[in-house]
């Protein structure tokens, strides 16, 4: 694998094309989690004309809806989520001004368009890795949604975030060139 | 004929819940790790340390290995012998749930109806609940944390006798193909052969209680598994991001069918494959 490249927040398209699909990355600075419901309310109120809870321009979404806090700890465990499951809602974010998603899995092709064209990065955490990622999280604040649970909105801080580039922003698909040499059926 | 308090049920499913988030049963780990000592990947070996690292840092400090602590199916075989006492079984092993879930600070993922309302119910009930009634005088409790990462990722097909062995293979790996690096490989992949579409999908569930390094007592079941897991490893979806271990195990639990009928039931489960059991 080749080194790793650190990222500091704010995540600007300058930043996001210059990422290459298979990088590893570690993330520092602030995340926004949001998941199925937070992006339903999201592109619900978009398509009313209202103004979303936070500006997304130049942001990382995490896909996460993390486990409670236990006293003294900042977050639960924190892993991601299958990201598939937001591609509905996704151009429509993207045209926010979103410059990076974290998830796993893959996404679908009208997703990595829109990505084209905004400039965009998907990076995978490793899924399932809940407890280990969790350590990277250092504060977890609800910002809106705070009804939806573990599903809220939330700002979260991140120190040394380990991700890898799944999709890059030309549309370069490491699900794909990574399988391919194991490929024997 | 016994007597068994309910609130013993309430006590013994609260345990099974938060041991069952917590701590990876050994043979899923010891799995974990020879799938990394033959990864082909570089990535994917990458990957598989961080996975066996997750395993063991929930181990140590008693947190969820996965944020999705899943919907929780509680599978209860009940000696005939038993008298339960004190209350109501199935609000006993709900009550146990509930407190499970909110004492070991696991999520709530269950909501109350899944189609107009969605409203989250906080305390991760109802359980799927399962009983089947066996002679004796003893209780088994059974507890499977399923994600639905993975859980979308499952299904069923309806062969017919014709499609034989070569076509239950190819139902299994079409289901994985599908899958792909969605559902948290490294999986363990239950399958259930027989009986009708819903007994089919139970034993594919019940598949995934079985350790990954037992396989089906019949010879000929034993080795189909052994070649539905080969052809799985040669997918390449390996540990997510590609490689060459992309299931654990494959277990088959089979049933008596229909004479026109070979159902087909695949349960993903992802690497966190998590359950626990006590015997009362």
């Amino acid at each position: 694998m080749a080194e790793t490249i650190r990222i500091q927040t704010p995540f600007t398209e300058e930043m996001s094309r210059k990422l290459k699909a298979g990088d590893s990355v570690l993330i520092t600075g602030k995340i926004y989690s949001a998941r199925d419901a937070a992006h339903k309310v999201m592109t619900e109120a978009l398509a009313r004309g209202e103004e979303l809870p936070i500006d997304w321009h130049d942001k990382i979404v995490y896909y996460l809806g993390p486990t409670p806090a236990k006293p003294g700890d900042p977050i639960g465990s924190a892993g991601p989520t299958t990201s598939g499951r937001m591609d509905a809602y996704t151009p429509t974010m993207l045209d926010q001004g979103i410059k990076g998603m974290i998830g796993k899995g893959s996404r679908k092709p009208e997703v990595i368009e829109s990505m084209k064209k905004n400039g965009v990065t998907y990076f995978a955490a490793v899924g399932g890795a809940a407890a280990l990622i969790a350590k990277s999280i250092k504060k977890y604040e609800v910002i809106a949604y705070g009804d939806l649970g573990p599903e809220a909105l939330a700002e979260l801080t991140v120190e040394d975030f380990p991700a890898i580039v799944v999709i890059d922003s030309e549309g370069n698909d490491f699900y794909e060139i990574g399988q391919k040499p194991y490929r024997k059926l | 004929m016994r007597e068994i308090q309910v609130s013993t049920i309430t006590e013994a499913v609260k345990k099974l819940c938060m041991d069952a988030a917590y701590y990876l049963p050994n043979d899923v780990y010891e799995s974990l790790k020879a799938g990394r000592e033959t990864e082909e990947s570089p990535v994917g070996a990458v990957v598989l340390d961080q996975i066996i690292k997750n395993a063991e840092i929930a181990k140590d400090e008693d947190r969820p290995i996965c944020q999705d602590t899943g919907m929780t199916i509680v599978f209860l075989e009940v000696g005939q012998d038993v008298h339960f006492v004190g209350g109501d079984l199935k609000e006993a092993i709900n009550a146990g749930v509930a407190a499970g879930y909110i004492d070991g600070y696991l999520r709530k993922s269950v909501v109350a109806e899944p189609l107009f309302n969605r409203k989250n119910t906080q305390n991760n009930t109802p359980a799927i609940i399962y009983t089947e009634i066996v002679p004796g005088d003893k209780i088994k409790i059974d507890v499977e944390l399923k994600g639905f990462g993975s859980e979308n990722k499952s299904g069923v097909k309806m062969l017919v006798p014709a499609d034989g062995v070569q076509g239950v293979k190819d139902a299994v790996l079409e289901i994985v193909k599908k899958a792909g690096p969605n559902p948290c490989p490294p999986m363990v992949v239950g399958v259930g052969i027989g009986g009708t579409m819903d007994q089919a999908a139970l034993l594919s569930k019940k598949a995934l209680l079985r350790s990954t390094t037992e396989r089906n007592p019949m010879p000929e079941y034993a080795q189909l598994e052994a070649e539905i897991c080969e052809n799985i490893n040669k997918t390449g979806i390996g540990p997510q991001l590609g490689g060459s271990t992309t299931a654990l195990a494959v277990s088959i639990e089979w049933g008596p069918t229909h004479i026109a009928g070979l159902p087909v039931a695949v349960t993903i489960c992802c690497h966190a494959a998590r359950h626990a059991e006590v015997v009362l």
